[in-house]
């Protein structure tokens, strides 16, 4: 079973930190993928996203889905890192790091632990715009589409 | 039971956890939105779209037809947005 490490936190992220957490001192790992997920600007709208989660549930709820990876493929490490709070443009919301000895394991499981994350991790983002305006930002169904392809192929 | 509600839920219904004891009869997820949403406005305007409404039952999500029996924390909150 693979290495799973997830954390929900109030500090910028760091990635090669998390890269190495994972990579040092071994000889099997053959490929790293790692997706970094961005707050953006909105065309100089945004001024902030307010990221608030479901303690205790976040936790949960991520750890099972990098588990799931973990069954569905050969990876030795998961690692899903998620912010909270207020997360400027340019900063990072969401991290995450696989590591398999082939890279089709590593880019599918982390694939998959981004489209289960959107639409199960309990999340939610709220925008704060240059304008002093707030605003709750919808659920994509875009992001269930996504998700629903990991149910129909294999 | 411990209720908890995120996002535009715990801002329309006005606080963000409380300790209620459902009536009689309110046995299923759907029940008790029904019962909530009689609780007053803030409740009502929360409420008013149940399949806008998600669910965690001890941290679970779940279906509105899941019994609620034996469950001590409800979570109620629109579609996820994280990531």
């Amino acid at each position: 079973m693979a290495h799973v490490r997830v954390a929900i936190v109030s500090e910028p992220l760091d990635i090669t930190a998390e890269i190495e957490r994972v990579t040092t001192g071994r000889g099997d790992i053959g490929a790293v993928v790692t997706f970094t997920g961005l707050c953006r600007d909105e065309d100089g709208r945004l001024e902030a996203l307010e990221l608030e989660h479901y303690p205790g549930m976040a936790e949960t709820e991520v750890t099972r889905i990098a588990e799931q990876a973990a069954k569905r493929w050969e990876i030795s490490d998961v690692t899903v890192l998620h912010r909270h709070g207020k997360v400027k443009p340019g900063e990072t919301i969401v991290l995450v790091v696989t590591a398999s000895k082939h890279r089709h394991a590593a880019f599918e499981s982390a694939e998959f632990i981004m489209d289960f994350l959107k639409t199960h991790a309990p999340f939610w983002k709220k925008e704060h715009t240059a304008a002093g305006a707030v605003a709750w930002v919808s659920a994509k169904s875009s992001d269930d589409d996504a998700e629903e392809r990991w149910n129909t192929v294999d | 039971m411990k209720l908890l509600y995120f996002a535009w839920v715990r801002e329309r219904i006005g606080t963000a956890e409380e300790t209620i004891e459902p009536p009689r009869g309110v046995d299923t997820v759907d029940d008790l939105l029904g019962w909530l949403r009689t609780r007053g406005e803030a409740y009502d305007l929360a409420l008013a779209e149940p399949a806008a409404i998600r669910v965690a039952l001890d941290h679970d999500h779940a279906e509105h037809d899941t019994p609620i029996a034996g469950v001590r924390e409800v979570a109620l909150f629109p579609p996820m947005t994280g990531g």
